[in-house]
Order: structure tokens, then sequence, then C-alpha cells
């Protein structure tokens, strides 16, 4: 096995959107990063975004603030995000688009030359901009363009094709401690252990290397991995977190699980019929086979067909007991679908065979994102010293449910906030001692049977019967993800209401008592502890 | 729809084709096919085939491979365009092979580094080549045109398309002409002077960009230094 020692270079895993904003923004500090992933930037789930970035920008004459942002995501989230580092993030925002424009990307702009903004569901005003409907792959291109140049000029390290194995360890780093004075307490308090490092695979070679760093950062993204057909990459396999988790990692609100409204079956996985569809005009229909009932549009007359995605997919999850539902995207203007929708058009006529000029689109809800993950505080620090969390592996700024147009900016601040509160580890010295513990090896196939059991009962209508049997079923599983899977179940039991993306048939109402987080976390080896 | 799949198993002694069947709809894209056939494997307790994928929607470029000879994204290669029923899936030819449908395709990324493709100086955004530089942004870095040039090779110097059409965006937007020195000489050396217009890259590109309108683009900026 190679040993690296990173002098005082943050490591950083995963190389999407928010690994990418991380690396940036610690170059600007002067600090060196190894960029870790299984695959190159250019293959992260974060290319598949679609429908913009979030920021108060107000250039349309609407009055719209960060504060307004604040409120709707906050309140979209059913209040029990960090409210404070919800508060950070939605002022920062219009500065992050900025400087995204600053590093070329190619937003629409509007009649008068300014970055145009777009409606996006649960949000009264224009806030989201957009570059067509492929924000996601513009903004990385260019940011990829970005840490190419501080790739050649040697202050990034790009380790692509490198699966993550585990964390690296030191323990009793005084030297630390008195380097963050500032939260000297607050560390004291925490896990004892001190991340100094991870041991990554070669995807291509087999070669294992023990890097050691001086802090890292997890940006591995979402939980895709351990449910079936879902909207996001097969990248995304949700082991690096189920090993986190068995390392005794805190995670927060998995059972906050994003089911988008419009999706369709494409590929043997759900295809995203993007947000920017309704937010253009596009309207949500139910077809009786005699009429066409624009349920959302009766139902909600002032967000209509952009009510937030939670309260969307249930309307349709239910409608679609009694007649399917459709996408009618045929009165959108020609110049619009061709100038704001042009990937969207182009998807649906590949993978669908439909031309969205003349004919809907029938959709059902599918699992488009993760509000869970692992637990930080307003910093992006985990528990352990050392780790931070950024991105959609992260649970921090959405709560029980994500506004559309906020994951963008979640990943781009994110990884820039988690950078900068990792800067305080930069001057300590490695330690040469780091330690690890071998993972190991899940049964063959029995991820399979994780994916079956979670989707079959976390599903947009949640009942404790059907989770309980889930729970029982996973008794006979003995990998990390079957675990893992164990606090998903958890925590949806516990949370005896329904909050956002939960919603629970035998407790439909939202309870005060609830408002809060559920945490989980892995006690004396297997037992997963209590929420809350 | 029923076809024959072989897929070319490259890393056992001698090389074997891997020969199955698979019966689905037309629409299946090869995709599909190839993570049927794992998840089948998988719960007989048989070997995988090896091959990458992520978006499956066309967007990531990670499934490129050679599909009946053809350099393509599986997830965007449908059973309906092979309507004899044969399709054989190989790995493409010109990156290094890792396993079964595997190349290790860094001589993509390598060759951006190699022309400078990043911000030298300040981004000076102009709408009016802001279609363009969106192309130009929507390349996947599949290497499906370096695969079919026939002037590349993994390990040369020589760049390939890539060069210029991700090039484009970085010279359509520089604040100056300065910034763009050290890219010129690059280009000139590492990709103009290597390119045999065989415009082989035009009709390949999965994502469908313009690359014969963005490689002249390209050529006008950063060869003969006009503003574009």
């Amino acid at each position: 096995m190679d040993i690296i020692s990173a002098d005082n270079k943050i490591i950083i895993i995963g190389a999407g959107l928010a690994g990418l904003s991380a690396a940036i923004t610690l170059a600007k500090e002067g600090v060196d990063s190894v960029l870790i992933s299984s695959h190159p930037s250019e293959r992260a789930q974060s290319v598949m975004a679609e429908g913009g970035i979030n920021a108060a920008l107000n250039t349309k004459g609407e009055g719209d603030s960060s504060e307004k942002h604040f409120e709707e995501t906050f309140k979209a989230g059913r209040f029990i995000a960090d409210e404070k580092a919800v508060r950070e993030m939605t002022a920062a925002a219009p500065d992050v688009v900025k400087e995204l424009e600053s590093h070329g990307v190619c937003f629409n702009r509007d009649e008068n030359g300014n970055i145009d903004l777009r409606n996006f569901g649960g949000q009264k005003y224009k806030r989201t901009a957009f570059a067509k409907s492929d924000s996601g792959k513009q903004i990385m291109t260019a940011l990829i363009d970005e840490v190419r140049r501080l790739e050649v000029e040697g202050k990034v390290e790009r380790l692509s094709s490198h699966d993550f194995v585990t964390l690296l360890f030191s323990d009793g780093d005084k030297q630390l401690v008195s380097s963050a004075a500032d939260n000297a307490d607050e560390i004291s308090d925490r896990d004892k252990r001190r991340c100094t490092g991870a041991l990554v695979r070669n995807r291509y070679t087999g070669e294992t290397i023990k890097l050691i760093g001086s802090a890292v950062i997890m940006a591995v993204g979402g939980l895709h991995g351990l449910f079936e057909n879902t909207t996001g990459s097969l990248t995304d396999t949700g082991e690096a977190a189920a090993e986190l988790f068995r390392l005794g990692v805190t995670f927060a609100d998995l059972e906050f699980i994003q089911y988008h409204p419009t999706t369709v079956s494409s590929g043997g996985k759900r295809m995203l019929i993007s947000e920017a569809a309704r937010g253009e005009g596009g309207r949500l229909f139910a077809d009786t086979g005699k009429d066409r009932i624009y349920f959302m549009e009766e139902k909600y007359p002032e967000l209509g067909n952009l009510m937030p995605r939670d309260v969307t997919s249930r309307e349709i999850f239910f409608m679609r007991k009694k007649y399917p539902v459709y996408l009618d995207m045929s009165d959108l203007p020609e110049e619009i679908i061709d100038k704001k929708l042009a990937g969207l058009a182009r998807d649906c006529a590949k993978y669908l065979k439909k031309d969205i000029k003349k004919e809907p689109v029938e959709v059902a809800p599918g699992i488009h994102y993760f509000m869970g993950g692992i637990y930080t505080g307003a910093d992006h620090e985990t528990e352990i010293k050392g780790l931070f969390a950024a991105g959609e592996c992260c649970a921090l700024y959405h709560g029980a449910n994500r506004l559309g147009g906020n994951s963008l900016l979640g990943a781009v601040y994110g990884g820039k906030k988690a950078a900068l509160s990792a800067l305080r580890y930069a001057n300590v010295k490695c330690t040469p001692y780091a330690y690890y513990e071998e993972p190991p090896v899940s049964p063959a196939g029995e991820i399979t049977a994780v994916r079956r059991i979670l989707s079959d009962v976390l599903g947009v209508v949640r009942n404790g019967e059907a989770m309980r049997a889930a729970l029982q079923e996973l008794e006979s599983l003995s990998s990390k993800e079957a675990d893992f899977a164990r606090a998903f179940l958890q925590c949806a039991l516990f949370r005896e209401e329904s909050r956002g993306a939960h919603f629970r048939e035998d407790f439909p109402e939202e309870r005060d008592e609830y408002r809060r987080r559920s945490i989980a976390k892995v006690v004396q080896g297997v037992s997963v502890d209590h929420p809350f | 729809m029923k076809v024959k799949v072989n897929v070319l198993k490259k890393q056992i002694s001698p090389s074997h084709y891997l020969t199955f069947e698979y019966e689905g709809e037309p629409d299946d894209s090869v995709a599909k096919l190839l993570r049927y056939y794992n998840e089948e494997a998988l719960s007989r307790g048989d070997e995988q085939i090896a091959w990458e994928c992520g978006c499956m929607i066309n967007k990531c470029g990670a499934c490129a491979m050679r599909i009946n000879g053809v350099p393509r994204l599986a997830c965007s290669s449908f059973l309906y365009e092979y309507e004899e029923g044969k399709i054989i899936l190989e790995p493409l030819s010109k990156f290094p092979h890792v396993k079964d449908l595997i190349t290790d395709r860094s001589a993509v990324f390598e060759a951006l580094k190699r022309v400078n493709v990043y911000h030298a100086g300040p981004v000076h955004q102009d709408e009016k080549n802001l279609e363009s530089r969106f192309e130009s942004a929507s390349c996947l870095n599949c290497g499906c045109c370096l695969e079919v040039c026939p002037n590349f090779n993994s390990g040369q110097n020589y760049t390939g398309a890539v060069a210029a059409v991700n090039g484009y965006r970085i010279a359509a937007a520089a604040d100056g002409k300065a910034q763009l020195k050290e890219m010129r000489k690059a280009y000139a050396k590492h990709y103009y002077e290597g390119c045999g217009i065989s415009l082989a890259c035009h009709d390949i590109c999965p994502a469908g960009i313009p690359v014969e309108d963005l490689i002249s683009r390209s050529n006008a900026a950063l060869v003969w230094g006009r503003r574009v």
C-alpha cells in the first residue's frame, strides 16, 4: 500500500459541485487540496441538475430579498432546517451566482442583459437563475475549467477513478485544540477521534492508497444507491455514506426523501422532467377520459402548479389512484421551449419519443433528492474533529423538504463554507500515526434486498405497520448498508407525524412536538441510537 | 424485440466474446440491456460485465463504447436502431484498456490541460456568443470524437477536437488578447498543427454539438487572432 502524506493539504472526497467549490475556495485561501472521486467531475451527478440556482437578485421589480428567500426556504423545509445556516446561505446566494458568472457560466439573459430568473416551486418571486434546462452541466463545466487552472498551477491534485474506502483517524491532538481556540469548548465535547485522512482505492489498478492530510471534506452526493429507480446518477451509490455510518458518524433527517413530482420511467430508472417546465408555464392535469382536471390550479390558486415538491408529489400520488396525470407544455410559446427548455425537449424526444410542443407527458413522482445525510453544525463540521461534509450528503439547509433551485446553491455555498471552516486545520502538521479500521465486505447481492425493502415502504405515503415489517426483514441482513437502512426506518417510524416529504397515513398531521431534527448514529457496534 | 449481444471480454487472456440473448422493447437502450444483464448475473452469482455508467440520459458521457464498431453512448443507443438483431459491444480502442468495456480516458482531461482550457484572466461575458459558449460547455468529454479521429492516439501530443470544442468558450470570453498568449501557442502546437481536417469528429458527437462550427471559431480566435 502506498502512503501519501499530503502535508497540510485538505482532502476532498467527491468531485461534484460541492467538492469543486471547496477546492476552489481552499486555493483562494492559499491551501492546497487533493480531490478524490470514483469518476471524473464531468461524470458527477451535478451535471444532471436542470432547472437552476436560487438567489434573490431582485432584477424583476418584484421586491424579492434574501430575507424572503430565507423565509420560503425555511417554511418549505417545515421549520426544522438549521435556521442559522439557511439564513447565511440565502444571504450569500446573490454573491454565489455572481461568482459563478465570473467563472464563465452561460446563464440565460433577460431583455435588459441581466441574468434571467424564472419561477420555481414554493417561491412567489422569480429567483431561479438558469442556463436553459442544463444549469448543472453549465455550472460544472465552468468550475471544472477553474479547477483545471488550479491543477496546472499545482494547487489542486485530482485523483479521479479512486473509490473512498474508509477514514483515517488519529487521537489526542493537543496542537489541534489550541489552533481552534475559537471553538475549543465545543470541540472538547465532541467525538474524541480526529479525522486525518482517507484510505482510497484506484478503481482501475486496485491499488490502495493511505492518504494523510490535515482535514477531510466529504462531498459524496446523495443516497440514491440505497433505493431502486431514482432520478439520480448511478455513480451516487451511497457506499461512502454507509461506511461513515458504520464508523459512528452521526446522520440526520434520513426519513426526508424528496419525491420529485414529475418523473417518467426510462432506461430502468426515473428520468426527471424539470420543474422548469412548470416554472415556464407547463400545467399538470388529470385525464378522466372525458375532461382534464387542472387539480393543482383548482386546489392551490396562488401557486398552482408550483406548490412545493412535497405537496405537489402527494397531490399527484393521490390523483393517480383515480386518473393518469400529465404535464402539458404544448401551450408554451415555441421560443420559450427553444431558448429556455431546449435540453428538456431534447430528452423527451430522445427517451420518450414525445414532442413536448405538441403533446403532454404522463408523469409520476420519483425519488430525486435526499434532504437527510451527514449531521453537521452550521460550519459544516461533523462531530468528528477534522471531518466536514457538504453538498447533498450533508443534511443542513433543506429540512423536511427542499425547494427546487436550492440544491445547486447548497452545493456551491456548502462546499465554500466547509472549506473556509476546514482552514482552521490547514496549518496543523500531519500526523504520521493515522489508523483505520478495515471495512467488512458486504455479502454479494445484499444491496439489492436493501434497495427493495427501503423503496417499498419509504414512498410518498408511508405507514407504521409496513415500516415495522421492513425493519424486521432487515434483521436477516448483515451488511453495513442494511445497518444504515435500519436508521432510515427507525427515523421514519419514530416520527409519528407528517412533515414535509415524510407523510404517514397513520399520522397525517404535523405535530409541534416533532418540530426538530432526527438524529441517528451507531452506538456499541451495531444498534442505532434513538432518533432525536 | 430479441437481440443477440456479443460483449468483448478483454481482461481474460485470450480475449473472447461473451454472447447472450436479450429480449426487450425496441426503445430499450443498450445501457438498460447491460444493467439488466448485470442484475441477472449478480443473482446467478456469475461475473458481471465491467462498464461505466452514470446518468443514463446522455448527460455524463460515462458509458462511451464501440457499438457495432461505432463509438456511441450506451444510454442513447436503442435496440430499434439494430434491426438485424445483432449488437457487438467493445471498449473504445484509442484509450488504455482497463477491463471489459472500461477504458482509461484520462487522455481527454490531459488534452484540455495541455491547451490551457481555463480562464487565465477576467471573464468577459458577451451575449453575442452566448449560444456558442453554451454549446462549447456542453461537451461530455466522452472521447467519441477522439475514437474516430485518424490523427489522435492516446499518449501522443495531438489533442483532437476536444481542444477546439472546449477551447472556444475560453477564447470567446477572454478579456483582451494578452490573456490568450500562452493558450494560442499551446493550441497551435497540440491541436491546429496536428488536425488533418477529416471532420470525422463532427457527426459522431453524442451531445449533438456543432463540432465543425466550434473548430472554425476556435481556429479564428486562437490561430488568426480574430474576435469570435
